[in-house]
């Protein structure tokens, strides 16, 4: 199923039975938040693990997502999937003239075009007037799902989350998987021997950029639902920096990594976040160790030990 | 002229003032093998570059098959049956030999955009590719890393890949450079094997392999032709023989 092999199946069985347990042992708004973050950490590992363009600009998608489901939420109420789909499709929005513009580049030249450009987005959202500048937009109801399930419940709210996530988790794998996902990995390994193949290279980084984008928007999406809240931060170069920061941390190209990448940046956020700027101190230390001692990250070493495919 | 497949007509490229190109009219035979030998430096790469559109010509004409293609894409021009291999080796390390000619395989499928349909639709490639490797002797590496590969296995690897697109005419940059003589023993057979239908352009630096294979033969020096026509004629021309034979054999 969606082109796992043993390893992976086992490892994503492993997965839905965590997800099944996570609520009852921790709270279930802390694993949300790890979920939306593992989500885009998964969409964004897209571009950089499967088609080699770090991006360094993922927070905009992520951000107008959030933008966008808060705002249709607060202002339309509709429901609350939609709401969370509509962040995608803000975020595949957006990725379109964006990436149209910056897959034409490659490397660092992509990197800070990225950037460039969720600047640009940065500063919109501080002067637009439906973002609510520097207040953001507060108080968005959760509203229902279907209608009739009141999501105020953090548990009803869960399994909305970890349903998305996980939709969203086995889509990346089936794009991995597809006979686009062979297109995607023939230009990482070797563009000019992909086009010389026949293969307009454009415009498969294109409509990768697009899905990842889709996707970074539906994890903000999801977020701006569970806490009630879209602001600037969600924007910020620093929620960029914060998801490369997740996958190289978990593993770039792996299937697991981004997910385990995010349970370690935002646990650390949670429990060291009594220690005020120390948490950044850490996170930097802990980002320094992990590119020193084990440059392919926590389940990309894990896997190699092990010879496993995860 | 209907027996001329490809044809270029005063191609120049220059590099901020550096003409490595300069001039070059060519005109390839369908069905011929035409190689393309030069000492370094001399153009060969940069024209293979402006043939197949990975470069843009100064000034200049190409028509492939009597079509203008000087303003076409590199994909374009790879999909209308003109297919270069490259002088360094090219394949896809980090995926199996067998993916690397399923690829161009999936070619055949138009644009493989479905990213929602599991890979496993191109299974039906398999047997195909599976005989392709078997052409070129790497029956055994399909479920191999390309990138773990020999050098010469790499090679015949990247020629079954470009045989695997069916293409009219194949630009070769260097197939046997840097191989062992057998390699290169059966990488000529290959090329014997695979010409019937087909125009090859090859660069190509071992003499003997130019010898026995190639019908006509174009020296470059400098970005310029200097001597065209067959082995007997070329080697005896006094210029070709102090500017390469002369070098390359002294
Ligand atoms: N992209 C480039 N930019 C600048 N100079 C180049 C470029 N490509 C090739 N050249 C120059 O053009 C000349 C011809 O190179 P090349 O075509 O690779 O020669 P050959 O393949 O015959 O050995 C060389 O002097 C090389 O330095
Ligand atoms: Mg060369």
């Amino acid at each position: 199923m969606f082109g796992l092999d043993r390893d992976q199946a086992i490892g994503t069985l492993l997965l839905i039975a965590l997800l099944i347990i996570a609520p009852f042992i921790l709270y279930p708004v802390f694993v949300m938040q790890l979920l939306c973050a593992a989500l885009f950490a998964c969409a964004f590992n897209l571009m950089i693990g499967y088609v080699g363009l770090l991006s360094f600009g993922h927070a905009a998608f992520f951000g107008m997502g959030c933008y966008v489901a808060a705002w249709t939420m607060k202002h339309w109420h509709i429901d609350a999937l939609a709401a969370i789909l509509m962040g995608g499709v803000a975020g595949a929005a957006l990725g379109l003239p964006l990436g149209w513009l910056a897959i034409r580049r490659s490397g660092i030249y992509f990197a800070m075009i990225t950037l460039a450009l969720a600047q640009m987005v940065y500063f919109f959202c501080v002067e637009a007037p439906f973002t609510g500048g520097e207040d953001g937009i507060q108080q968005v109801p959760r509203g229902h799902l279907f209608g009739f399930i009141n999501l105020n419940n953090d548990m009803a709210m869960y399994w909305l989350v970890a349903a998305v996530f996980l939709a969203g988790f086995l889509l990346i794998h089936r794009i991995v998987h597809s006979p686009f996902g062979q297109v995607l990995k023939s230009i990482r390994e070797n563009e000019p021997r992909a086009t010389s193949l026949g293969y307009r290279t454009d415009d498969y980084k294109l409509i990768a950029f697009v899905l990842s984008t889709c996707l970074a928007g539906v994890a903000g999406g999801a977020k701006a639902l569970v806490f009630g809240i879209a602001t600037l931060t969600d924007v910020h170069y620093s929620t960029s920096g914060e998801v490369v920061l997740t996958t190289l941390l978990g593993g770039l190209g792996t299937v697991f990594g981004p997910v385990v990448g995010a349970a370690v940046v935002v646990s650390m956020e949670n429990y060291l976040a009594r220690f005020g700027d120390w948490v950044t101190v850490t996170q930097g230390a802990v980002f320094m160790v992990c590119v020193l001692a084990f440059r392919r990250g926590i389940v990309g070493e894990i896997a190699a030990r092990l010879k496993l495919s995860l | 002229m209907n027996d001329t497949i490809l044809e270029t007509q005063a191609m120049t490229r220059e590099f901020s003032g550096f003409v490595a190109v300069d001039g070059v009219s060519l005109s390839v035979r369908t069905g011929s093998i035409h190689a393309l030998i030069g000492p370094n430096g001399a153009g060969k790469t940069t024209c293979f570059n402006l043939l197949t559109k990975f470069l843009q010509p100064t000034r200049g004409r190409i028509l492939f098959k009597g079509r203008d293609i000087t303003g076409l894409a590199p994909a374009q021009v790879a999909r209308l049956g003109l297919v270069r291999s490259f002088q360094i080796s090219a394949v896809f390390p980090k995926l199996t030999a067998l993916e690397n000619v399923r690829l161009a395989l999936q070619r055949a499928r138009g644009a493989s955009f479905d990213f929602w349909r599991s890979e496993r639709v191109l299974d039906r490639y398999n047997e195909r590719a599976m005989a392709l490797l078997t052409d070129v002797g790497l029956d055994h590496a399909g479920d191999l890393l390309a990138g773990m590969l020999p050098y010469g296995q790499k090679r015949a690897l990247e020629i079954a890949t470009t045989l695997a697109l069916d293409p009219e005419m194949l630009l070769l940059d260097e197939p046997t450079a840097g191989m062992g003589h057998e390699d290169v023993e059966r990488i000529v057979a290959l090329i014997r094997r695979i010409r019937p239908g087909r125009t090859i352009l090859m660069v190509e630096h071992n003499l003997s392999v130019v010898e026995g294979l190639c019908d006509i033969i174009t020296v470059l020096t400098r970005g310029r032709v200097l001597a065209e026509g067959d082995y007997a004629t070329v080697s005896a021309h006094p210029e070709v023989i102090s500017a390469y034979l002369g070098t390359a054999h002294a």
